[in-house]
């Protein structure tokens, strides 16, 4: 039998279901390789005690009959989703001791379908950053640091949900998505990560970070884990005014493996100078593999992606600027202690020491955007430029169906690399952010290994609302491109 | 009479503009689905969103965006299909999400009109600039530790509409009838209880003077908070005063937010300028654009009540009354309901003097409200009656009145019991007048000689001789036709 941390969220499924092994030995399992490899950092906080509690209530529900669609899984949470009565840090500081009453949607939908909750993912700070190296608890290690020789980053911000998954130390995580956190660490690790169109699923009690954007989604082994596990995640919330009302569709089903006759655009502007030739390789290779599968390749024009990443590093420190400013000291998380002179003195010490370099940066560049005098010429535009931008995806969208593009200009980095300029580490998210910009569902599917043997993605990039197709498109790539390598830590 | 200081260099005049904050009645708060309820436990009315925690979203109460629709209707407003919740941020320790959730450029209501009710029953047209959704902050409480604040957030989170006029008044006397006709108007609509001294109605006035003459605008303060219309009209003598005395000394008005202190009659600079706030207004992302559905103006136009302008047309075209009397009755919806009771199948003018002059002035004395009058409208009514038929004269229907205050009796009972009928038995008067001429001779021919005023004095001894109860039409024909002949 092969090793259960090794299973894919699909086969531990059909592994409980027929008996061939117990919720608690599933849990177990991935326990263990928690404890193995503390060097990786991908949890803030364990949870081994909590989760064989459920994993043995999950089997005697299995026993009975009364299994949820993901019953007795053990899962890793991204620290940006609050869970009742377990530490919720959001990677920072003036957080570490929050302790929230009140359960998320999504991790309360996932519960309620059996999930067993192994740990809180790190994170980069209150989901900033694109390398998870500005986490209040330490950096996360990609699993495949050791095949690169060097400690890698696992990408960011679900940094740690990334490097747990393709780690081995639990069959799936959650994450979150403003810009790319989802698409671009799964990416960097080799796994499948799914950004759902935005108000597929609750924003409620998840960390805001940028509300416009934000949006949860599944990071798995496989496409078939990732619609198992937005089955599970996504609905109607009445408390997120910004959820859609819509009844889901069956994600797996959706699985066909029949792309015949689909129209794959290629977006001419997404050939940027300076990208690698790697990733154009690759990017081609997915092409060439769609076309075998029977879709039609059409070339689309996205004109305004040049101006993508400026408007998001505008819309997004805004909102963030307006979101953090409840993190006072007042009510609850840190607060700055010892002689204070004012109010106003405690909100900047409190402030101070409880926010990282980076979030401090998006708050000002935020705070920026939206004075008096400065609004028209940032935010107004970027807002404008925003409308612009999904237009482009909707005309392109008149004469394709799904979208084929890199997930990033570059395989995994070096821990320490890119991190002198803020700018070089916002350029990580250059293929990701129109479509977040523009509330599109993305996909990032491993496609392929570099030349230093780390592994690539391509983003699938799908219709409003149409995670079916994204889903059916990535099953088909993943099956044609075969990936099957694994980091070395994993033994395999 | 138009409100002139006169100054050293000349006549000023005020330009007036107000913002009046009104709590909207609904059971929940605007966005967290937390109580409204007054008087509650401290910390008691406080959902997780209202307390500022993560991840927490706000949802609109559908109940609140009707009250304000109702009250912008009630305002003969634009109604706004379209509108946008903003964030105006700022810090401050009751304000638990560091932005209130309000509502920018594109209000839920825009402008209308609303008619002030000025002294001697003439009226004012005032334009109103729009009605804006947003809601509160917490209470900080400074003063129950030494060394720490304390915050309530009961309030934090309930619905308030900003409704802002244009700068339409020019004297203390406009802005308290404004105010006055506002808080009528939403208690008639039931959209705010319009009780200032809780807080549910607080005013920010907006003040500046210029040149009698002049067309433009000077620099404007904006004075926070008053809490009375007498304050708001105090508030604004003040601050006029000030500005002339500053402008005649050579100085300037600074754009500013000040205070009115009440007890020693003055406004006081609130904030100094390095605390200029900047609220960086942006669209909440967290809130859809609120687009009304079809037919949601309409229904809630069905609904509308009979509203104080509407009313006062009516007790005036109809039921004869002064515009004053009219205004005064209508100023509150239950006086009016009041009045509209004892008024029934009544004589209109004669049962508004009733209601008035004697009701209102000895609920007045009682320090009484109309809800708790010892008199009962039907009661009133009756009495209304007893005169206008001739059964007891108005000086005698005092004295019932009298009795009905004491004893919330019923006035035919009280007639009837003390036999205070009026005598309109021709034979029973003419006897007393001529017991009365008999014994004052002397005074018959004063009259005759030309001193018709004696007149009075006999009509006097008549009324004392029949307790009151001749009628004293009869009494006056009867004296004439005796002594004149």
């Amino acid at each position: 039998m092969t090793k259960l941390t090794h299973l894919t969220l699909a086969e531990a499924r059909d592994g409980l279901k027929s008996g061939d092994f117990s919720a608690v030995e599933l849990t177990k399992a991935h326990i263990d390789a928690m404890e193995a490899n503390k060097d990786l950092n991908a949890f803030i906080t364990e949870m081994p005690e909590l989760a064989l509690e459920q994993a043995a209530s999950s089997d005697a529900k299995i026993k009975s009959g009364d299994a949820g669609a993901m019953e007795g899984l053990p899962i890793g949470m991204k620290d940006l989703f609050c869970t009742e009565g377990v530490r919720t840090t959001a990677a920072s500081k003036i957080l570490d001791n929050f302790i929230p009453p009140y359960e998320s949607t999504v991790s309360g939908n996932l519960k309620k379908a059996g999930a067993v909750m192994v740990g809180k993912t790190n994170l980069d700070e209150f989901a900033m950053g694109s390398a998870n190296i500005t986490s209040a608890f330490g950096n996360v290690k990609n699993p495949w640091s050791a095949d690169a020789g060097k400690d890698l980053v696992p990408g960011g911000s679900s940094g740690g949900s990334a490097a747990a998954v393709a780690g081995g130390l639990c069959l799936a995580a959650t994450g979150t998505d403003t810009g790319g956190s989802i698409r671009q660490p799964a990416s960097f690790t080799g796994i499948v990560g799914l950004k759902p169109t935005y108000g597929r699923c609750s924003r409620w009690g998840i960390v805001a970070f940028a509300s416009s954007l934000d949006q949860a989604g599944p990071m798995t082994k496989t496409v078939r884990d990732s619609a198992i596990m937005l089955q599970s995640m996504a609905g109607y919330d009445v408390h997120d005014s910004t959820s859609a009302p819509m009844d889901l569709p069956d994600f797996e089903a959706a699985l066909t493996g029949d792309i015949k006759g689909l129209k794959i655009g290629i977006p001419k502007e997404y050939k940027v100078d300076g990208m690698p030739q790697e990733i154009i390789d690759l990017w081609k290779k997915g092409e060439d593999m769609l076309k075998d599968a029977g879709a039609e390749i059409v070339e689309v024009s996205l004109p305004h992606t040049k101006y993508a990443l400026a408007t998001y590093y505008i819309v997004a420190p805004a909102e963030a600027s307006s979101n953090l400013a409840r993190y006072d000291g007042v009510r609850y998380g840190h607060r700055a202690e010892g002689e204070l002179e004012s109010l106003d003195d405690l909100y900047c010490k409190t402030r101070g020491q409880g926010f990282g370099d980076e979030v401090q940066r998006r708050i000002m560049i935020g705070t920026y955007v939206l004075s008096a005098g400065y609004y028209d010429a940032y935010y107004a535009k970027a807002q404008k430029i925003r409308t612009l931008i999904s237009q482009d995806f909707k005309k392109a969208y008149e004469t394709c169906d799904v979208i084929l593009t890199p997930t990033c200009p570059s395989a995994a980095f070096g821990i320490g690399e890119n991190e002198d300029d803020p700018v070089k580490m916002y350029l990580n998210d250059v293929f990701t952010v129109p479509t977040s910009l523009a509330g599109l569902p993305g996909m990032s599917v491993p496609t392929g290994l570099s030349e230093g043997g780390l592994p690539l993605g391509l983003q699938l990039i799908g219709r409003p609302f149409d995670e079916e197709t994204l889903l059916r498109t990535a099953g088909v790539l993943e099956t044609a491109a075969a990936f099957t390598a694994k980091p070395k830590m994993l033994g395999a | 009479m138009a409100y002139i200081i006169k100054g050293e260099t000349g006549d000023w005049e005020l330009v007036i503009g107000l913002e009046v904050h009104c709590q909207v009645i609904s059971n929940a708060k605007l966005f967290s689905g937390a109580s409204t309820k007054f008087g509650a436990e401290p910390n008691h009315n406080v959902a997780f969103l209202d307390a500022g925690m993560p991840g927490m979203l706000p949802v609109i109460n559908e109940k609140c965006i009707e009250q304000a629709v109702r009250t912008g209707l009630g305002l003969k407003a634009q109604i706004n299909e379209y509108s946008e919740f903003s964030r105006k941020n700022y810090f401050y320790a009751d304000l638990p999400l560091g932005y209130q959730i309000s509502q920018f450029d594109k209000p839920i209501v825009g402008e209308g009109t609303m008619v002030l009710d000025l002294e001697g029953g003439e009226t004012k047209e005032v334009g109103i600039e729009r009605l804006h959704m947003e809601i509160d902050a917490g209470k900080s409480q400074h003063d129950q530790h030494p060394s720490k604040s304390y915050i309530d957030l009961n309030r934090a989170g309930v619905c308030l509409m900003e409704i802002v006029s244009k700068p339409d008044m020019s004297s203390p006397e406009e802005a308290g009838a404004y105010v006055r006709k506002l808080r009528s108007i939403v208690r008639y609509l039931e959209t705010c209880d319009g009780n200032m001294d809780e807080g549910s109605m607080r005013c920010d006035v907006n003040v500046s003077v210029r040149k009698v003459g002049e067309t433009e605008l000077r620099t404007r303060t904006e004075t926070k908070n008053v809490n009375s219309v007498r304050f708001v009209m105090q508030a604004i003598e003040a601050e006029a005063a000030r500005q002339v005395e500053v402008y005649e000394d050579g100085g300037e008005i600074v754009q500013e937010t000040r205070l009115f202190d009440p007890t020693k009659g003055e406004t006081r600079s609130m904030r100094s300028k390095e605390h200029a706030h900047d609220y960086r207004y942006f669209p909440d992302p967290d809130l859809l654009p609120l687009i009304l559905p079809e037919g949601f103006v309409e229904n809630i136009k069905k609904t509308l009540p009979e509203l104080p302008d509407e009313k006062k047309d009516r007790f005036i075209n109809e039921l004869g009354l002064s515009p004053y009397d009219a205004s005064v009755l209508v100023a509150e919806k239950d006086k009016a309901d009041f009045y509209e009771e004892v008024a029934k199948g009544r004589d209109g003018k004669l049962a508004a003097n009733w209601v008035i002059t004697n009701l209102f002035g000895a609920l007045n004395k009682l320090g009484k409200g109309i809800d708790e009058s010892p008199v009962s409208a039907e009661n009133l009514g009756k009495l209304v009656e007893l005169i206008s038929n001739d059964t007891i004269s108005g000086r005698i229907a005092k004295d019932v009145f009298e009795i009905m205050i004491e004893t919330g009796d019923d006035p035919e009972k009280i007639v009837e019991e003390k036999g205070l009928k009026q005598i309109t038995d021709t034979g029973a008067i003419e006897a007393a007048i001529d017991e009365i001429i008999a014994a004052n001779q002397d005074k018959v021919e004063e009259i005759r000689g030309g001193k018709g005023k004696m007149l009075g004095w006999f009509v006097g001894q008549v009324m004392k001789a029949t307790q009151g109860k001749a009628n004293p039409g009869m009494v006056n024909k009867l004296l004439r036709d005796k002594i004149m002949g």
